[in-house]
């Protein structure tokens, strides 16, 4: 019994970079479907209260690795800790936006329904949603300039404020490490400012948010991390150290047309960085 | 205890019904067994509402109807395991814990399937249903061609018949509706969110698992209840379309769920008053019929979601951009003469854009104002498409007097920027 406890315990402490004090610690995970491998030794350590952004292409495996993380699909191998702990003592302090397609829009709730499911959790087994909840649950919609749809039902909102309506969700959980799949995909412009605004707030407040990321471009400006993956981790650090030309190219191999596109963006942001 | 209508009850008789016994069945005062039928089929229909709700919400419908064809060999079993044990082989309890057994394995098939293989659900369910019903009909076929008579019960199983409900049947759908309401009430909040998503639910740590099963325990109790008196083939039925009829209605879960057992216990009360009233009629599917009627009713007239809402509402947006058209083109080249239906240039007359009826028309002041909005707005939002689309391909289909609202200020003077820049005119609007 001890034996199994301490076991990755120690497979964990062996590696030079990780903490306990890291929100997120991934050590060895292997996920397949099929037999098909997803994931392949993947070692991870998120630094504390940093935006980090998950780069691949296209099956490379980042939602996978989220919800492999979560417990949502389960691992053929590895260790995944947060702060130290096991998922089911950290579940409490940790957020989660799935991706804006995986659900029903066409379900009938209203933009308010689904934010106070974000404290279902709180409320706890068979009691209802009282006026407080739905008070929280309202600033969080205002947050994300929802207010006025609160009691829209979802399938009426635009995409870009559906993905919102999880935002506010995932607010009102108050977590302190947030796992994000794709929230910019198919949003509009409004959308994209309001949720890249929310991120910075929630990392001033010391909280880390882990963003699985499509547009390589915007990568510099809005992520101080990022960790490039393609089935394996081809790079994890800084993005100012590890958004590199020859990373991506490794990353995406020869499908990348906008490469050239964000490396130059890349300069740029090191150029901004180098003058202050 | 009207003698001479309990009678009429058990004769078998085509003739239409005296209005008299019409009132007296629905007002419930044509006979203690009639009104232990028709009571049954109400409390069932309330039962099949509300979990036939959590069902369609949970996308398992399918998985009801797999389960109920999946009673068939737990029956028949169950038959010839009691009568090779000398046990009274018609015993009701034991049929239905036959019944029980093997729609939950018929259930548990569908799961090893989908877990083990990369079967479709559709597919998946497809061959349970009909692997299961097949040996159902096989062991029937094998008790009818040995056993005597006594066999002949097992068929009710498989069409219903409503009116061999008891007192005791009504107490049994009663306690179910009880049950249900209860859970309804009490999870209703674990149960939404499990519906709505699954994975946000486990993230949170709701049991997933258990509400599946919790739903699944609910879908088998009243599946197996209801075998006896509608049958294991439509039994579904009272599952999925009060709940689908109800969706019409409602945007809201807790209303979808009462409207549901409301439409579940009407069906179930005509169907069984109908049959009460017309004996040889088959009360199962009566009951489903009035059901179905009910759902094609809310198809149509249902306000918003309805079909005719829907198509009142594509005419009325096809007849705007027709005349949005109109008006830009003519705004646009004014010496040119759009090709126009009689109809479109009433309306347009009508509402004051045009200054007569004739196709070469020039238009009225607030037809240049509204033709000169469009134009602009069309340029806009062609400009947003070339170079924003890419960001927000939900947006595209949006009507042109949107675009204002989409935009904020400062992209739309980009765009106007972007128009000028590319050497064409933008359109101010007058305040």
């Amino acid at each position: 019994m001890t034996l199994l406890q301490t076991q990755p315990r120690s497979t964990l402490d062996a590696r030079p970079e990780h903490s306990a004090d890291n929100p997120l610690s991934v050590h060895a995970m292997t996920v397949a479907y099929h037999r098909k491998p997803v994931l392949w030794d993947v070692d991870y350590d998120a630094p504390p209260g940093s935006l980090v952004a998950i780069v691949g292409p296209n099956g490379a495996g980042k939602s996978t690795f989220i919800k492999a993380c979560l417990g949502l699909i389960p691992a053929a191998a590895g260790t995944v800790e947060f702060w130290g702990k096991p998922y089911k003592h950290a579940r409490a302090d940790i957020g989660y936006v799935p991706q804006r397609e995986s659900v029903d829009w066409d379900f009938p709730v209203s933009a308010l329904d689904v934010v106070c499911m974000g404290l279902y959790r709180k409320i706890g087994w068979f009691k209802p949603i009282r006026k407080a909840h739905k008070a929280a649950a309202m600033e969080s919609l205002d947050r994300m300039g929802l207010a006025d749809y609160a009691h829209r039902q979802i399938a009426q909102l635009s995409g870009g404020q559906q993905q919102r309506v999880f935002l506010a969700r995932a607010l009102v959980q108050n977590a302190e490490l947030y796992f994000m799949d794709e929230p910019f995909a198919g949003v509009d412009a409004a959308t994209e400012a309001a949720i890249i605004e929310v991120l910075r707030e929630l990392r001033s407040q010391g909280k880390t948010v882990i963003v699985v990321h499509h547009d390589l471009q915007t990568v510099p400006t809005y992520f101080d991390h990022a960790m490039l993956l393609n089935m394996r981790i081809v790079a994890a650090g800084p993005v100012s150290e590890i958004f590199t030309d020859e990373n991506l190219n490794k990353t995406y191999g020869g499908r990348l047309t906008l490469l050239a596109e964000a490396s130059e963006a890349v300069a740029r942001a090191q150029q901004g960085q180098s003058t202050k | 205890m009207n003698l001479t209508l309990a009678q009429s009850l058990t004769q078998t008789h085509d003739e239409m019904p005296s209005l008299r016994e019409v009132f007296d069945t629905i007002t419930l005062q044509s006979g203690f067994n009639t009104n232990a039928v028709i009571v049954a089929a109400s409390l069932l229909g309330i039962a099949g509402g509300i979990i036939g709700a959590f069902a369609l919400l949970r996308k398992r419908s399918l998985t009801a109807d797999a389960l109920s064809h999946a009673t068939l060999p737990g029956i028949t079993s169950a038959f010839l395991i009691a009568s090779a044990m000398g046990l009274n082989a018609r015993s009701l309890p034991i049929l239905l814990l036959g019944a029980t057994i093997s729609g939950i394995l018929g259930v548990l098939c569908i799961h090893l399937i989908l877990t083990y293989t990369r079967l479709r659900e559709d597919a998946a369910i497809g061959i349970v249903l009909s692997v299961f019903f097949g040996i159902g009909v096989v062991l029937l076929s094998v008790i009818q061609s040995t056993a005597t008579s006594s066999a002949a019960g097992l068929n009710h199983f498989i069409y219903g018949q409503t009116a061999a409900m008891l007192t005791a049947d009504a107490i049994l759908m009663g306690t179910i509706v009880l049950i249900a309401i209860a859970i309804a009430i009490l999870a209703m909040k674990e149960i939404t969110i499990v519906c709505f998503n699954e994975s946000f639910a486990r993230v949170t740590g709701i049991p997933a698992g258990l509400i599946d099963g919790l739903i699944l325990a609910l879908i088998v109790l009243v599946t197996v209840s209801g075998l006896q008196a509608v049958g294991l083939i439509l039994i579904v039925a009272m599952l999925i379309i009060p709940p689908a009829a109800a969706r019409f209605w409602t945007d809201r879960v807790r209303l979808l769920i009462i409207l549901s057992a409301l439409i579940g216990a009407l069906s179930g009360f005509i169907g069984a008053s109908v049959s009460a009233l017309l004996p040889r009629k088959p009360a199962g599917a009566v009951i489903v019929l009035c059901a179905g009627s009910i759902f094609i009713i809310s198809m149509l007239a249902a306000p918003t979601r309805g079909v005719i809402a829907q198509l009142i509402r594509h005419a009325k947006l096809k007849l705007q951009i027709a005349i949005d058209h109109t008006l830009e083109s003519k705004y646009q080249y004014p010496e040119h003469h759009p090709r126009t239906t009689f109809s479109l240039r009433v309306l347009l007359r009508l509402k004051g854009f045009t200054q007569s009826l004739s196709p070469s028309s020039a238009l009225s002041q607030s037809g240049i104002k509204r033709g000169r909005r469009v134009r602009r707005n069309h340029m806009l939002w062609e400009q947003y498409l070339i170079s924003c689309a890419d960001i927000a391909p939900s947006h595209v289909d949006w009507s042109v007097d949107q675009v204002e609202h989409i935009l904020d200020d400062d992209l739309i003077t980009r765009l106007e920027n972007e128009i000028r820049a590319s050497g064409l005119e933008v359109q101010e609007i007058q305040p």
